[in-house]
């Protein structure tokens, strides 16, 4: 076939306007959220002091984390859908490591050392570490199909940029029905979840989002 | 580029011509030396643009957007040909702000991939683009939808791409 028949080709099909890849990424956000929001909706619930405990710093500190690491990664999700490799104001990304580890600190002075092991423990670790991934797994296959329509410079990356956020919002959800709030806790049991997830979805990314 | 992506054909048309120009040049002499017809890869690289038109940035400079684009598609080539190659960015932008030359060279692996895909959609494609139909000319004459004539030229093109993606050229 000759380029300037394909061009043709591909200018007739350039008749309706193209989506562009950060629409597709929010949509399968939104989407991602919903579905989970459900499945939390159906299968788990809120623990039972969760009134109270709105008004408490350390169940608010934890939401914050999660949040903001959700945020953070979605933000800068499309960048890494793009073919050009440059991610910017990705130190963001930092935002709730260093939340979280200022909260360890905190709670380190401010607690006595004998109580430590049992905050770290808390009351259920296999749940934490069962339940986050649980709840990450529509919001990943949400936004893998989406980056599948991207360009990824690097595609285990993008994946892995995709597992971060579908785990912190598993994570943020999790976080209401979660009854440790200790810091400590949360950087040891949530961070081991949310790297599983995130390790796994840059594995996929690896295989599904070459183009 | 911000009047292609709204869907205006003959503003996209006269951009991927433009882009044509500027691939060949930076294509040909590597591909000479790496032993690869030079337009399959220009062609791969079209399709590539055009499939992922959606991950260019609104407001930002086209030009390393398109080379970032054909630098992973000729890397994926000559990778298929077995053999490393190092392309520069820098070398892609730079040719991509260079001069005119013809159009309408031939390619074979396109045709080849024709064969594979089923005969709507060859139709369909061989209808828009040796004919130089509408998709609204070629639904009529082959008595399909606009919008199907419109789905299945997509479905085509996206299949290509993966038939690209696949199948190593064969000699």
């Amino acid at each position: 076939m000759r380029t300037d028949e394909l061009i043709r080709a591909l200018a007739a099909d350039g008749a309706r306007p193209v989506v562009p890849i950060e629409r597709w990424l929010t949509g399968a956000l939104l989407a991602g959220i919903a579905l989970s929001a459900a499945l939390f909706l159906a299968a788990l619930h809120a623990r039972p002091d969760i009134a109270a405990a709105v008004y408490t710093p350390a169940f608010c500190f934890k939401v914050v984390v999660t949040l903001s690491l959700a945020a953070t990664g979605a933000f800068l999700l499309s960048d890494a859908a793009r073919p050009t490799p440059r991610i910017r104001w990705r130190g963001a990304l930092l935002l709730a490591p260093v939340l979280l580890a200022a909260g360890v600190i905190f709670e380190l002075v401010t607690v006595p050392a004998h109580n430590w092991s049992a905050r770290l423990i808390g009351h259920n670790a296999t749940h934490c570490l069962s339940l986050i991934p649980l709840l990450a797994i529509a919001p990943a296959a949400c936004l893998l199909f989406a980056l599948r329509r991207g360009a990824p410079a690097r595609p285990a990356l993008a994946g892995a940029m995709a597992g971060l956020v579908a785990s912190a919002v598993g994570a943020t959800l999790y976080a209401l029905t979660c009854p440790d709030d200790s810091a400590l806790f949360v950087a040891t049991w949530y961070s081991i979840a949310i790297v599983a997830v995130t390790a796994a979805s840059a594995y996929l990314g690896s295989r599904i989002l070459r183009w | 580029m911000e009047r292609s992506l709204q869907g205006d054909s003959r503003a996209y048309e006269q951009l991927l011509m433009l882009l044509t120009v500027a691939l060949r040049a930076v294509v040909h002499n590597r591909a000479r030396a790496a032993g690869l017809e030079a337009e399959d890869v220009v062609q791969e690289v079209l399709l590539a643009l055009h499939l992922k038109r959606g991950t260019w940035q609104a407001g930002t400079p086209v030009a390393p957007w398109v080379a970032a684009i054909a630098r992973n598609k000729m890397v994926d080539a000559f990778r298929r040909r077995g053999q490393r190659t190092e392309v520069s960015i820098e070398s892609v932008v730079e040719t991509l702000s260079s001069e005119a030359g013809d159009d309408g060279r031939n390619a074979q692996d396109v045709e080849h991939m024709l064969e594979r895909l089923n005969d709507r959609q060859r139709q369909v494609v061989r209808a828009v683009s040796l004919e130089g139909y509408s998709a609204q000319e070629a639904a009529q004459r082959l008595r399909m939808s606009e919008g199907a004539v419109r789905v299945t030229l997509h479905r085509s093109l996206k299949a290509l791409a993966a038939l690209f993606r696949t199948v190593p050229n064969e000699d």
